[in-house]
């Protein structure tokens, strides 16, 4: 099948490749980036496995083509953590909160509740069930992501408190 | 020593053992999606496998062309039953002694059956190509209803068994007829009833659900010609068992199989089996010479691997009229699908379902089971639950309440006076366990104080009222569940996988720094092996926990276990790790009293070193022993300082737990919204609280759903209805309510540790709890049972139905 080039930016870095125009953009990240963080669960969009960041929004990749992303600014849990290693704060409250399990959500769910934490700096428990819904969890039963999310949101908070002083 | 003059506290702190809410090892992995599941695997030339499945429930194959999907650019293979028939594969042995078909070439038995398996040079041609292969059938009528299974103008699905009148468990009544299972005493069972002064009867069915772990089922296969050697990564929850069933069935030699099992993303009994993707991704690996990766899709994952429950179980309690059971008689019928791939050790087709007895002392009880075909997708894989044991726990819990209501007894109080009392353990059921231990009063009676539970029952008299007045639409349910499970399979005794004993092992090995490698036979799916046998093995040998790296998995290093389900990893494996443990600390203790210069009965183990009996000062650590082990032996003795267990239990355990249920629900909506979930497990010693309160959550979450919307469905021409997420419940965190959890501990007294396993008890406590709670809500107005799952328009069907419709 003819090949399209496309030119893309995914964790700050640029990205040139060519794909065919049904490759889905899971795949493209998966397979041809070898950026295996993201996961597929569901083909549906329903799982959200498969959530990356694409120009400041949340997108299950598995619906979404390669050919879209062309031009797009993308970020992966692979590019979340600061370039020295450090972790991002969601990072840790994940591990610290006990949200997660088989790990296989987890890289789709923390990137989601990224997003959500720029959309809504300080989320009320309901409105981080409400932000994170289109993810699914089989493991934790969500009580505990959501922990997670909100002690992120308090650390984060703290540290940029802490910056303007 | 500077270790030695820290407080006891402090020692222990450091190594973070038993007890402790060690932070997960996986985790740092996991959070940087750097975790190893099979799908990441990349191999030079791997190709990608499809399969084409039939459209039709039941059909004759009149013919198979695969010459449009041969023709595609980039497809390397097309593989179908004919050739597999010379590699005698086209037909595979299930774990419950049945035959499956891997590829169907005669006919087909339920829809998604798989018929063709294609290969290409990438996943996008093969999902093309097999839409390619062309299938000419001839439809034949459905069987569908589990109830006309047996009858006498049932079409016959098995031709290839349907003149064989002795199954692998007994005698076959009907071609459709796979087992009849029978356990407990018949006659005394039967005169019971007939002297019952009161006695209840109904028919409690646990419909067909799916596991569906988010990560499908997969496996990448690839076969050395040169050295003749298989290696499979795969998503196997029992790896050990895979390589000695692939050498049996293969001809290949096990030790030249190497079957790694990496991250698993979710199992809950799905990966347990073997299916035919796993089968013909070898068998395309060998014929094409390059690696092939096979990864179900979810649509395949729900319309053909691995069912769960399908079981419809008429439950009869005979009683005194003060509410004291003298009698339990259950029948099941089963409904096994198209092949008998039930996930049980072999000698137990219905799994453990004779724990249906529950936390009840019943002096007699009778069970029988009948399994069956029909036309739809094999499985009946124990999702998280041991195996039958969620469905026995439905079964005696929707029962007791059912007679609760009968007698006008309160639900909780019917319990209580029925309940096997402490001084009882261990005590003999009358469907033949030994209840290792348990304290059911205790349990019970913390749980109804926390929930508040008779100013619940105040609350809900007074809404009862308001409803009758027409003043509110809203109903309140209280739901009770008390369940005991059976877990930690098994004594070998009893229990067995196609001839291999259920025991389990852990392999341990203390370097000279004191850094610990070990190996278990079990395997992870998520419940967090890596960071508890860790902590048990700091707690029994001293070292810290963060000085232990676990590896399971594979079948090269790992040492043989039977693998992960049916909460048999602590049970067994944690067992075998404190065994390989204490083996170890005895060879320390050796080389400490050489060290120390005096005789090894003089000295003592304390935290994280020997010290000399009465003389505290005197003391070697365990780091130093560890050390002194390959350098400073004492004469006689080997060098080294490691050890292998396999551990066979002598009994199972059995955690306990109640739960209680508060749920409002909307009579015009259908609606039902849990209010308050309160969760108390007792599963012994409990090794990272944090982890057994994350697989409370989770496993409570699964028992929502499936008591509140799971279904895998099927209409009359045997179609599965919604096989995707778009249709198949799955609560998102909108939906799921908050949990509470709580806990006694009744140590096991059979197990080193005292554990008993958790994961799968909130699954098994949960959903009982949930229907009992709609129920509850409905009783007052005269309804006996509603069957699950309680979604809103069953809910409202359920309201109308007693009239409550406008």
């Amino acid at each position: 099948m003819a090949k399209t080039a496309i030119s893309l930016t995914v964790n700050g870095e640029k990205v040139e490749a060519l794909v065919e125009p049904r490759t889905l953009l899971i795949h493209f990240l998966r397979e041809q980036l070898s950026l295996t963080g993201a996961h597929i669960g569901c083909e549906t969009s329903h799982c959200g496995a498969c959530t990356v960041d694409m120009d400041g929004q949340s997108v299950k990749s598995c619906t979404v083509f390669a050919v879209q992303a062309d031009g797009a600014d993308l970020r992966t849990i692979e590019g979340l953590a600061a370039p020295d290693g450090t972790l991002h704060a969601l990072q840790n409250a994940f591990r610290e909160w006990h949200g997660l399990q088989c790990g296989f959500c987890t890289p789709g769910m923390i990137m989601r509740a990224w997003r959500l934490l720029q959309e809504n700096p300080h989320p009320s428990e309901a409105e981080i069930r409400f932000g994170i819904a289109g993810n699914l969890c089989r493991c934790t039963g969500y009580q505990n992501i959501v922990h997670a999310i909100s002690a992120a949101a308090a650390t984060i908070a703290g540290a940029s408190k802490e910056a303007a002083e | 020593m500077n270790e030695v003059s820290e407080t006891r506290a402090a020692r222990e702190e450091k190594l973070q053992g038993i007890g402790c809410r060690r932070k997960r090892i996986e985790d740092i992995r996991f959070t940087q999606g750097k975790g190893n599941y099979v799908d990441d695997l990349k191999l030079p030339g791997m190709l990608f496998g499809d399969f084409h499945r039939s459209p039709y429930a039941h059909a004759r194959i009149r013919r198979i062309d695969t010459t449009k999907a041969r023709a595609l650019a980039g497809v390397v293979a097309v593989l179908t039953a004919t050739d597999l028939k010379p590699l005698k594969l086209d037909w595979m042995p299930t774990l419950a002694g049945d035959v499956q078909a891997v590829l169907a070439g005669e006919k087909v038995l339920f829809q998604g059956q798989e018929i063709a398996f294609v290969v290409a040079t990438d996943r996008y041609i093969a999902a093309d190509a097999a839409d390619l292969v062309e299938v000419e059938y001839e439809e034949l009528p459905p069987l569908v209803d589990p109830f006309r299974s047996m009858a006498p103008d049932a079409p016959i699905l098995r031709e290839d068994i349907a003149d064989k009148t002795e199954g692998a468990h007994g005698k076959r009544r009907h071609p459709n007829h796979i087992f009849t299972w029978e356990v407990g005493d018949r006659e005394a069972t039967d005169q019971a009833f007939r002297v019952a002064e009161v006695s209840v009867k109904q028919l409690i069915s646990y419909q067909r659900v799916h596991p569906s772990p988010l990560e499908t089922c997969q496996a990448v296969a690839s076969f050395d010609k040169i050295k003749g050697e298989l290696t499979v990564w795969g998503t196997f929850q029992a790896p050990h068992v895979v390589r000695t069933v692939g050498a049996i069935l293969s001809g290949i030699p096990e030790h030249k199989i190497h079957i790694i099992a990496p991250d698993i993303g979710g199992g809950f009994g799905n990966k347990v089996g073997v299916y035919p993707g796993y089968v013909c991704a070898i068998v395309a690996s060998i014929v094409t010479g390059k690696p092939v990766k096979w990864v179900e899709d979810r649509i395949e994952n729900l319309t053909a691997t691995a069912f769960a429950r399908d079981y419809h179980m008429t439950a009869e309690i005979a009683a005194t009229r003060e509410g004291k059971v003298t009698g339990l008689r259950v029948h099941v019928l089963a409904d096994h699908g198209a092949f008998d791939a039930c996930a049980d050790p072999s000698k137990w087709p219905a799994g453990f379902f004779n724990i249906v007895t529950g936390s009840y002392d019943f002096p007699v009880a009778h069970v029988t089971v009948d399994g069956v075909y029909t036309n739809k997708a094999p499985g009946g894989v124990a999702y998280r639950c041991s195996f039958r044991v969620t469905e026995a726990a439905y079964c005696i819990e929707r029962a007791m309440d059912i007679l609760a209501h009968k007698l006008g007894v309160d639900p909780a109080e019917i319990r209580v006076r029925n309940f096997i009392r402490r001084e009882q353990f261990p005590y003999h059921s009358a469907l033949g366990w030994e209840y290792d231990s348990g304290d059911y009063h205790t349990a019970m009676k913390k749980a109804l104080e926390a929930v508040g539970y008779q100013a619940l029952r105040t609350e809900q008299g007074a809404k009862q009222e308001k409803f009758r007045r027409g003043e509110t639409r809203e109903l309140m349910g209280i739901g009770v569940s008390f369940f005991t499970e059976i877990v930690g399979a098994g004594p070998s005794k009893n229990c067995d996988i196609l001839g291999i004993a259920m025991f389990d092992s852990a392999e341990i090995r203390v370097h000279p720094t004191g850094a610990i490698i070990a190996r278990m036979g079990t395997k992870s799916q998520g419940q967090g092996h890596e960071t508890t046998y860790a902590q048990i093995i700091a707690s029994e040998l001293g070292i810290p926990a963060d000085n232990v790296m676990v590896e399971e998995g594979n079948t090269d290093t790992a040492p043989y276990g039977l693998g992960t389900y049916g909460s048999r990893s602590t049970p067994t494996a944690a067992a075998a790790t404190a065994a390989a443990c204490r083996k170890i600390r005895a060879k320390a203790q050796m080389i400490a009293a050489h060290l120390l210069e005096v005789h090894h009965d003089d000295v003592e183990f304390d935290i994280d070193s020997f010290r000399v009996k009465g003389m505290p000062e005197r003391v070697k650590t365990m780091k130093e022993v560890a050390w002194a082990a390959y350098n400073a032996v004492p004469p006689g003795l080997e060098p080294g300082l490691e050890a292998v267990s396999y551990y066979d239990p002598p009994n199972m355990t059995y955690p306990f737990g109640a739960y209680i249920c508060v749920m409002d629900i909307d009579v015009d909506t259908g609606v039902a919204k849990v209010r308050r979930f309160y969760a108390l497990d007792d599963c012994g010693t409990r090794i990272n609280p944090m982890i057994i309160e994350g697989q409370v959550h989770g496993g409570l979450t699964e028992a929502f759903a499936i008591a509140m919307g799971q279904e895998i469905a099927y209409d009359e021409m045997g179609n599965l209805k919604g096989p995707s997420f778009m249709d198949f419940f799955l609560p998102t965190a909108v939906e799921t309510p908050h949990w509470e959890t709580d806990h006694t501990v009744t140590p096991s007294p059979h197990h080193p540790i005292g554990a008993k396993g958790v994961g799968e008890s909130p699954n098994v406590g949960g959903v009982p709890a949930f229907s009992n709670a709609v129920n509850d809500a409905f009783a007052f107005l005269g309804a006996t049972h509603i069957q699950m799952p309680h979604d809103p328009w069953r809910v409202w069907k359920a309201a109308e139905a007693l009239g409550l419709q406008k």
